[in-house]
């Protein structure tokens, strides 16, 4: 709203994939872990069960005062329902970051977009389950809108007992897909963007 | 004296508002819940019936909220520290047995996380249009202290202060959440339980035969015991005396409700919360509370940007009302800017305090969602005029 270092992030997909849990483990990240202000909202009613379901999550350095958000910054989709539902919401500028295997978006021009086949990896991980949490560390890589070792200790503190190793190793197999498919390429924009600040 | 270490959890947490009450509740040392799980405070009981068995405390899931309410009146004559949560709907079935619990001068507290209503209204979606019914649903003359969080760190923390309350004054503490408290999550911090002060049940050392249940002490509250203990045990929804027993009459009616009247009016400066910003030489002052107190800041920020001294005033306590104190202000600024998830409740409070020396400006909003800040910015704009 009127406050400029906020972030509003929407994260959705179908109930069971853990898209309440990716929330609440960003918003955890951030405010227990980075500092930061972090107000989750997750959605209620007959959709949270199967279908598309939804968790939107407001990052502040200051308080966040209104607990919805607009237009989401950063747009996190696990399903095709769910990316129906949500797409023209994401901001003009913002980023779009998705299941390969289960989305087939239309990519907008100005709207980075970045997709993951979080499902597969955490297949190969030994656990389907573990789907969302590869995700956040594609999300964490993306964005580096969370210290990578803030999001790390969330995952950590969010899953039951006995779980964090695997988890772990779902959040660095996300991050580590990034840096593989997408790595060089931002790199050498990132290169780009600084040769042009410097000229 | 400090709480009892079993019920809290102390560390940085990321919470919802309802899993906040429930563990501000546990903190409190609340060990007696009776409910009849409703949306959206079902997660305040989730919360307590699992960490309840670690701390010796009981959960019931019972069959209506009648029953919940009068559970709750019954267990905490027995010494025990109760409260149930519902919402809206529970809420209007509950209000028979919370006038009794009044009657009685009974310490519990009642959650309420407000929907959309009335009747079912909307069960997923918030609304803040339960506050009158918290201060007049029941019938009859008595009073009762209401108070409304405006975060889950607030959730935890007001919920050990209505715990509080209800045993320092022997009454009902309504605890008037909003869905979107309470299903929203933040950070919450949960500190040691030697820095958690609570107040113990002011327990009678008379003798039993020197004892009476509802002969007062100095500050008009009368000293319990627990059933069971030995001693004379009686009490009563029906006008009663000393002893408990019923007596009808017009004078015994004239001390009795009297004084569970002025137990709370004579002692409001002590059980008042308020936060105040910038109210000196301000021409406006916004007067809001629960989450609608955090919209109205943005609000206030948008207005200022055009130049009008705002002031903010937020009810922490909700009932009693800051009678005072807005009546102080009242002589000062132009208008009251009073935004609520209802078409017109605590405005009028505020409009009564006011008395005609300022005007009482009403935002509504009629539920299901928060307020945008600019038509609360425009109210503010307007009323400066």
């Amino acid at each position: 709203m009127t406050d400029a270092n906020r972030v509003e992030i929407r994260i959705t997909g179908f109930g069971g994939q853990g898209v309440v849990l990716s929330g609440h483990i960003i918003g955890r990240a951030c405010a227990v872990h980075a500092g930061k202000h972090a107000t989750m909202i997750q959605s209620f009613g007959p959709e949270a069960r199967g279908s598309a379901c939804s968790t939107t999550v407001a990052i502040s350095d200051t308080e966040v005062l209104y607990p919805y958000i607009g237009r989401p910054d950063v747009f996190i989709v696990m399903s095709a329902e769910g990316y129906d539902k949500y797409r023209d919401e994401l901001k003009n500028d913002g980023t779009l970051i998705y299941e390969k295997d289960l989305v087939r978006p239309k990519i907008k021009d100005g709207q980075p977009s970045f997709g993951v086949a979080s499902t597969r990896i955490a297949e190969g991980l030994g656990r389907a389950i573990v789907q969302n949490i590869v995700m956040l560390g594609f999300f964490a890589a993306v964005t580096k809108l969370v210290p990578q070792e803030a999001m790390r200790e969330a995952v950590a503190k969010s899953v039951p007992d006995g779980t964090q190793e695997l988890n772990l190793r779902a959040f660095d197999a996300g991050w580590d897909a990034f840096e593989e498919e997408y790595g060089n390429t931002a790199g050498a924009e990132k290169e780009a963007e600084e040769a042009l600040v410097s000229t | 004296m400090k709480t009892d270490p079993k019920g809290v959890l102390t560390g940085v947490h990321y919470l919802d508002g309802d899993y906040a009450c429930g563990e501000g509740a546990m903190a409190a040392g609340c060990r007696f819940v009776a409910g009849y799980p409703i949306t959206p405070s079902t997660e305040v009981v989730e919360r307590i019936s699992r960490r309840f068995p670690f701390m010796g405390g009981t959960f019931i899931q019972m069959e209506d909220e009648l029953a919940s309410m009068a559970a709750v009146a019954g267990a905490a004559w027995t010494g025990t520290k109760s409260m149930t949560v519902t919402s809206g709907p529970g809420f209007s079935l509950m209000m028979e047995n919370i006038g009794l619990a009044a009657m009685m001068e009974t310490p519990c507290v009642v959650v309420n996380v407000q929907r959309g209503g009335p009747s079912t209204g909307l069960p997923t979606m918030v609304g803040q249009a339960d506050m009158m019914q918290a201060r007049w649903g029941s019938h009859g003359d008595y009073k009762v202290i209401a108070m409304s969080p405006q975060s889950p760190q607030e959730a935890f923390d007001l919920t050990i202060d209505a715990f509080n309350l209800a045993e320092t004054y022997r009454v009902p503490v309504m605890f008037m959440m909003d869905e979107c408290v309470g299903h929203m999550t933040e950070k919450v911090v949960i500190p040691d339980a030697d820095e958690i002060d609570v107040v113990p049940r002011a327990l009678s050392k008379k003798t039993p035969a020197d004892y009476q249940p509802y002969a007062v002490n100095g500050r008009g509250v009368p000293e319990m015991v627990r059933a069971g203990d030995g001693y004379r045990f009686h009490t009563t929804g029906l006008t009663h005396d000393d002893r408990g027993y019923p007596e009808m009459s017009a004078e015994r009616q004239q001390i009795n409700v009297r004084r569970i009247m002025d137990k709370i009016l004579l002692n409001v400066d002590d059980i008042v919360r308020i936060e105040e910003e910038d109210v000196d030489g301000a021409e406006v002052v916004v007067v809001a509370y629960g989450i609608t107190a955090r919209v109205a800041r943005m609000g206030i920020d948008l207005a200022r940007k055009q130049g009008v001294k705002v002031g903010f005033l937020r009810l922490v306590v909700v009932w009693p009302f800051p009678e005072k104190r807005i009546r102080e202000l009242a002589a000062a600024v132009k208008a009251f800017v009073v935004p609520e998830i209802n078409l017109g409740q605590m405005v009028l409070e505020v409009e009564r305090c006011a008395a005609g020396q300022a005007k009482a400006v009403l935002v509504p909003h009629a539920g299901g969602g928060v307020h945008d800040p600019r038509v609360i910015c425009d109210a503010i704009v307007e009323a400066a005029r």
